[in-house]
């Protein structure tokens, strides 16, 4: 049985192809993607790419993930910043998707107007928990409502205000004027309607209505609103990015890119909990529930189960790319020290963040901004005039590649280290020390990674350098910025054939091999 | 009827857990829907919870002493957060040593709270109060 998955990238379509008998990674190729035209040229000329490497061979079945034409581009809505706004950005993170800006409280014309220049592909939105604020949602469906995109939107708030969101999906146009509740002012919006075009001042949206991703204070509920991301991603989505001709091919849903990252590091983390590689197939089952399946019943299993099957436990992935910086945490997070409260809103076991003002080229000048040329110039030990000019480079012709043993190397090398290290700041739990009556404690906002004993590094711009564990190190615990909880003393791997994406694929068809070929296939550095 | 909700928590640097477990079961064996933030709780976090959850009452705990300082503003923050007619409610040791209790009341009326409790007051008392005041509401 030979699979084949195909990640199909903005620049590049890479393909695997996986024995299945043998548990073997029998070969991979790449060409570049063609999503203007017809997806599967770009499909077809790695195929060919790959037939050239290992000779002619047909295949069972064909699996794809897409992060083409903008990837799942999305907005989240909540209500406070800390709580349900924060809780929807986790929500669409973990669905995969690039999550452009989140908003909260009431939004105003000018977000309006922000998110209209974003054009979002799927908008998530959320605010009170069940029972709780209903106002903010409603206002803010309703704001949704006057923009002249067409998006679909999740609404994963306050189950109180269902009967008001439906009305206002369905048919906005009859609420246009009534009374908005509160103090809102009509005659000012409806001017505002004109500026954003259209003759209608509001415009229905495709929308489904899930279970809350906050039903009860600083609980996270992500499953429901996820699921419901997935599958608005392949019923509406695909056919909007061209990638249907694809999934004609394949048979099989195609999932976007991240996901399927996401998937594979869980599925390196925990390992398969049983030799039918049943009982960890739900890939967001939070820290407790995934005690309770360990403790009831599995507890025996696991002391007896076979190495094969067994993960590596806590990991964290940092995927660096063009546009964004990934970093996926597989840990629980829970405080290492003893005398450390927990604060804010408690984050799930397999946790994604994404950065989109840290990449290596699209958004290298934010990146650059964000940083401080300085910071980079020190890094790379060369004079901030060179750091600069590669800077103005890199923007002007996002192609260009460094030759080896190049000062232009040893920059990368430093920006590349340098994004590592601000995007697991922002993705690590925060300690801060409290001075309380009783003596000196810390309270912990978000995840403890200190003790995470791995980091493994996905992407190009880590897995060709020459020196990936320099990069990765950006990641590591450092005492000038004992802040951040990032971890203490990890050893470094790396996915230098980029299998991560195919695995997460193929995980859901063959646990076992997807295990087996990840753990084969990740190296130490 | 639907639940009224209480949000509350131990303010500052203060880490009395006990008393705050106690008061929370009992507010929620008589009726109340408690969103417990639990010790060392700062303005804001009463706030963004009272926000989400749309609550009724903000009960403020203290038995370290310095209530006084850091129950200072929160209605104003509320006022700004647009929960306009919140009750606000604190008790416990709120304030240092023993003082007069009806001054101590005085200067927390001042800052905004609805009502204040002194040291020992029988959480009876509050429950029968909070039905009271939410009633009139």
């Amino acid at each position: 049985m030979i699979y084949l998955t195909a990640d199909i990238g903005s620049t590049y379509t890479k393909l695997v192809a996986t024995d299945i008998g043998l548990g073997k990674v029998i070969g991979t190729s790449c060409a570049f993607t063609t999503i203007e035209t017809d997806v599967r040229e770009g499909f077809n000329n790695a195929l060919s790419n790959m037939e050239a490497k290992i000779g002619k061979f047909s295949y069972d079945k064909l699996i794809c993930c897409s992060s083409a034409a903008g990837g799942l581009k999305m907005v989240a809505l909540g209500l406070v910043p800390e709580l349900t706004a924060k809780a929807a950005r986790l929500t669409a993170t973990s669905a995969g998707a690039k999550v452009v800006k989140t908003y909260s409280f009431e939004i105003s014309r000018a977000e309006q107007e922000e998110i209209y220049e974003i054009n979002p592909d799927l908008v998530l939105l959320c605010g009170g928990t069940d029972g709780g604020n209903k106002d903010v949602i409603i206002s803010n469906a309703r704001r949704l409502c006057q923009i002249d995109r067409d998006f679909s939107v999740i609404v994963a708030g306050n189950k109180s205000a269902s009967h008001e969101l439906q009305k206002i999906f369905t048919n906005p146009g009859n609420l246009a004027n009534q009374n908005l509740g509160n103090s809102a002012q009509q005659v000012p919006e409806d001017s505002f309607n004109q500026e954003l075009g259209g003759s209608d001042n509001y415009f229905p949206k495709d929308f489904v209505i899930t279970q809350n991703v906050m039903p009860e204070f600083n609980k996270l509920n992500i499953e429901p609103a996820r699921k419901c991301i997935e599958e608005l991603f392949i019923s509406r989505i695909v056919q909007a990015k061209g990638l249907s001709a694809l999934q004609e091919m394949s048979g099989h849903e195609i999932i976007p890119t991240p996901l399927a990252v996401m998937r594979a590091c869980e599925l390196l983390s925990r390992g398969v909990s049983d030799a039918e590689g049943k009982g960890v197939e739900d890939s967001t089952v939070n820290c407790k529930e995934f005690e309770d399946l360990t403790v009831k019943g599995k507890g025996v299993e696991d002391s007896t189960k076979s190495e094969e099957l067994s993960g590596l436990g806590d990991l964290i992935a940092v995927d660096l790319g063009g546009a964004t910086t990934d970093i996926y945490s597989m840990a629980e997070g829970k405080p290492t020290a003893s005398n450390v409260l927990c604060k804010g809103l408690p984050e799930p076991y397999a946790k994604r963040s994404v950065e989109g003002d840290l990449g290596m080229r699209y958004s290298l000048s934010a990146l650059a901004q964000e940083a401080g040329v300085d910071k980079i110039a020190k890094e790379a030990n060369l004079s901030k005039e060179k750091v600069e000019g590669w800077i103005e480079k890199c923007c002007a012709n996002p192609d260009i590649v460094t030759t080896k043993d190049s000062l232009e190397q040893k920059i990368e090398e430093a920006i590349a280290k340098v994004a590592v290290e601000i995007a697991t700041d922002r993705h690590a739990g925060i300690i801060e020390s409290v001075y309380t009556p009783m003596g000196q404690m810390f309270a912990l906002t978000g995840k403890d990674l200190s003790e995470v004993p791995v980091i493994i590094g996905i992407g190009g711009a880590i897995t060709n350098s020459v020196d990936p564990a320099k990069i990765l190190s950006g990641a590591k615990y450092n005492s000038a910025r004992y802040m951040y909880s990032k971890p203490k003393d990890p050893s470094y791997m790396m996915d230098s054939k980029y299998v991560f994406a195919s695995m997460g694929l193929l995980g859901d068809i063959d646990k076992v091999t997807a295990l087996k070929i990840l753990k084969e296939e990740i190296n130490k550095i | 009827m639907e639940k009224k909700v209480i949000v509350t928590g131990v303010i500052g640097a203060d880490v009395h857990a006990v008393g705050n477990k106690i008061l929370a079961y009992a507010l929620e064996e008589a009726g109340f829907e408690v969103v417990n933030l639990g010790v060392m709780v700062s303005q804001e976090e009463y706030i963004e919870a009272a926000l989400e959850t749309n609550a009724d009452v903000i009960l403020v705990s203290s038995l370290y002493g310095h209530g006084e300082i850091d129950c200072n503003g929160l209605r104003d923050k509320c006022n700004e957060a647009g929960l306009k007619d919140i009750i606000l409610l604190a008790g416990g040791n709120i304030v240092v040593g023993k003082q007069d209790f009806k001054e101590v009341e005085k200067r927390f009326m001042k800052m905004g709270f609805t009502k204040v409790y002194p040291p020992g007051t029988q959480v009876e008392t509050t429950i029968e109060d909070l039905n009271k005041m939410l009633s009139e509401k």
